[in-house]
């Protein structure tokens, strides 16, 4: 009998532990039966396998969920020529992405994307380790001149234009943006909003609250009431929940997504979002990867390139608002409208971007590492 | 100002609250389970999974119960029936419980909760009490689900300290040996009480779906599971200290959010620490003054083997 109760306890621990397994991965079933399909397909046509790596689940409501909207639209264009093998969940530590990645490749992947930063350094070394496979990596500053590329977007450019509608709309004059974590991204992003901001209301003054997390929706939410409680009455964020959004729309203020159109989820006060269009990069790589025509290279999408814009404006934005908004986009569309155009000082007054100056991509990345005037922030 | 951020933290200290009780009823039984964030996070799914289908408030928070009771059963099986480690399997049942909860909301991920249960769960400030000053604005200007809290505490408090079952329960966790030889049945005792707390943590996590953050987001929990952990440590197995305790972690773990935005200098990740810092102070302290109260339940993390009594 104690036998047993052993054996019993072993296989309930076993299954409780398998079953956690299984919820976590979530998709698991996906890869294998988009393999199985696959592997009929490979009898008839040659379908090219291309594996995509994210580090949440395809539906997460922020992050990976913008990630997934560019696999589908890859699906939708290729139908038959491309199969897609998803692995979901997967953490930023190099050996899982690297079993990860062998696997997709084990199951004839001849394209391996991975969608976050971390992911980098398992990705450089697989393109040495596999050199006929080519890898894609998102937001890194890694490649090579044969099978590994980078592509990230000009964020910079819709941010500035949810910042002239908050600094359109706002009546305090005082503007909310709940971020993850201060590290250049988060800045160019806040500044950007800070100058569109000024651009059409001197008088604005942006207040940053970071919670160091990418994901704890009550935190966001908390942090965007603190805001709110000083008086900010349009609230924005560079993190990933609909949290702040919920939490202006319970008190009757309005709010600026990212990554996702959430104008169903949080009606009474969603604006707008700053939005990736990655299949607009995607497409057109793949296309050249398959033609082997493609040549590794570090992509950086602007609203010329379609890459990045913004979520359509509901009604809550009044039309002059959108009309002046579609006015300066349009000029963005078109490549003739900078976002750091000079003069730009930090908030010390220290200046930044001289006169008559402009930042390009490298100069961007190096000379917003620190929050412009106007923005007030603890870091 | 102040008001304002206190009534925060009352919403913020909630689900603390629920689970706080729920791991005391579980470690006045004699049993570690570790597995608060798990069960939070089995009530938060199926709370709003049944709240979005049934539109009920009642029954949303039902299921909450029977989710975290549920998972509290596979515990109370495996450490009261089997005696497998309680450390171990508290530690399972939290990767468990939030892989089930992953695994559920994959379908209603982003799905809001009814207007019906929202229009349940706002403040309704209690007629007399709310208008005491300061006091009323905190306390009694809240959702039903807060009150509920108030209400659980009380009773949870005259349970385990005025009532004959309460006293037995607490013998339990004293010394299973002791309490069997008075006739008590140690095992129904465990379980009820495992199951107990394992429902109480399944309401603190619909507290987080269904109130704070309504709308179904991955991470919901968020750690504060470990925090009623280490809450049940700070408020030494005592209900009204859980209560207090769980309102301060809660005003702590907004206090930074509310610096930044006031532009107060203060480093975020010290503020995340306070309350792990205030714990191990609270347990220094209540080591030196060994006072028996404050100490542990002695049998916490024994396994009972009626054999070797």
């Amino acid at each position: 009998m104690k036998k047993f109760t052993k054996f019993l306890a072993f296989a309930l621990a076993v299954t409780m532990s398998m079953t956690a397994l299984v919820g976590c991965g979530g998709g698991a079933s996906e890869p294998a039966a988009d393999a199985d399909k696959a592997a009929e397909a490979s009898d008839t046509a040659e379908a090219t396998k291309v594996g995509f790596i994210y580090i949440g689940s395809q539906n997460d409501g922020g992050y990976s969920q913008a990630q997934h909207n560019g696999t589908k639209a890859v699906k939708e264009y290729f139908g038959d020529k491309v199969e897609t093998i998803i692995a979901e969940n997967v953490a930023e530590d190099k050996q899982t992405v690297k079993t990860t990645a062998i696997n997709m490749i084990d199951q004839g992947a001849s394209i391996v994307i991975g969608t976050s930063f971390g992911f980098m350094d398992a990705l450089e070394e697989l393109a040495t380790e596999y050199p006929d496979v080519t890898f894609l990596h998102f937001s890194g500053n890694k490649m090579n001149d044969t099978n590994f590329g980078n592509y990230f977007g000009a964020m910079e450019e819709p941010r500035y234009l949810t910042g002239m509608i908050a600094g359109m709309m706002t009546k305090t004059n005082k503007l909310g943006y709940v971020a993850a974590f201060p590290y250049t991204e988060v800045h160019i992003g806040v500044n950007a909003f800070a100058l569109g901001a000024q651009s059409v209301n001197p008088d604005v003054e942006v207040k940053v609250v970071y919670t160091n997390s990418w994901g704890d929706p009550a935190g966001e939410k908390a942090a965007a009431e603190s805001l709110l409680a000083q008086d900010c009455d349009i609230i924005t964020q560079h993190a990933d929940s609909a949290g702040p959004q919920l939490a202006a729309e319970a008190a009757g203020k309005l709010a600026i997504g990212y990554n996702l159109d959430n104008s169903e989820i949080v009606p009474g006060a969603f604006l707008t979002a700053p939005v990736w269009h990655h299949d607009k990069y995607l497409v057109p790589t793949i296309e050249k990867i398959i033609a082997g025509t493609y040549v590794p290279e570090s992509y950086y999408g602007t609203m010329k390139d379609g890459y990045i814009g913004l979520a359509p404006m509901t009604d809550l934005v009044p039309q002059d608002v959108q009309d002046k908004v579609n006015e300066v986009a349009a000029k963005m569309e078109a490549g003739e409208y900078p976002v750091f155009v000079g003069p730009i000082s930090d908030t010390k007054g220290n200046v930044l971007v001289a006169e008559g100056e402009t930042l390009d991509r490298a100069g961007i990345w190096t000379v917003m590492q620190t929050l412009v005037k106007g923005v007030s922030a603890v870091e | 100002m102040l008001v304002g951020f206190l009534s925060a933290a009352i919403i913020a200290g909630t689900p603390l609250l629920f689970a706080t009780l729920g791991e005391i009823f579980t470690e006045k039984a004699g049993h570690l389970n570790l597995g608060v964030e798990g069960m939070m996070y089995m009530g938060a799914i199926v709370g709003f999974i049944v709240g979005l289908n049934t539109l009920n408030p009642i029954l949303a928070m039902l299921g909450a119960v029977f989710s975290g009771g549920m998972g509290a059963l596979l515990y109370a099986f495996l450490t009261v029936s089997l005696r497998v480690n309680q450390t171990v399997c508290g530690l399972t049942l939290t990767i468990f419980g939030e892989g089930f909860a992953s695994f559920l909301g994959q379908r209603v991920m982003g799905s809001i909760v009814p207007a019906d249960i929202k229009g349940f769960f706002v403040a309704r400030p209690i007629p007399g009490l709310s208008s005491i000053p300061y006091l009323g604005e905190i306390f009694f200007k809240q959702d039903v689900f807060v009150y509920f809290g108030y209400l659980v505490i009380i009773v949870a408090t005259y349970y385990l300290f005025r009532t004959k079952k309460g006293l037995n329960l607490r013998a339990v966790g004293e010394s299973a040996a002791a309490a069997d030889a008075s006739g008590i049945n140690v095992t129904l005792y465990k379980y009820t009480h495992i199951l107990l707390g394992g429902a109480l943590c399944g309401l603190g996590g619909a507290y987080m779906s269904l109130v704070t953050v309504p709308v179904w987001q991955e991470h919901i929990i968020s750690g504060r599971g470990w925090i009623a952990v280490a809450l049940v440590i700070f408020a030494s197995w005592n209900p009204i200290k859980a209560m207090l305790g769980a309102f301060l972690f809660g005003g702590l773990s907004i206090l930074g959010y509310r610096m930044q935005s006031m532009g107060i200098h203060i480093s975020q990740y010290l503020i995340d620490m306070l309350p792990y810092a205030a714990t191990i102070i609270i347990v220094i302290i209540s080591t030196r003054k060994n006072k028996k109260e404050d100490m542990p339940p002695a049998d916490l993390n024994n396994p009972y083997f009626r054999e070797e009594r």
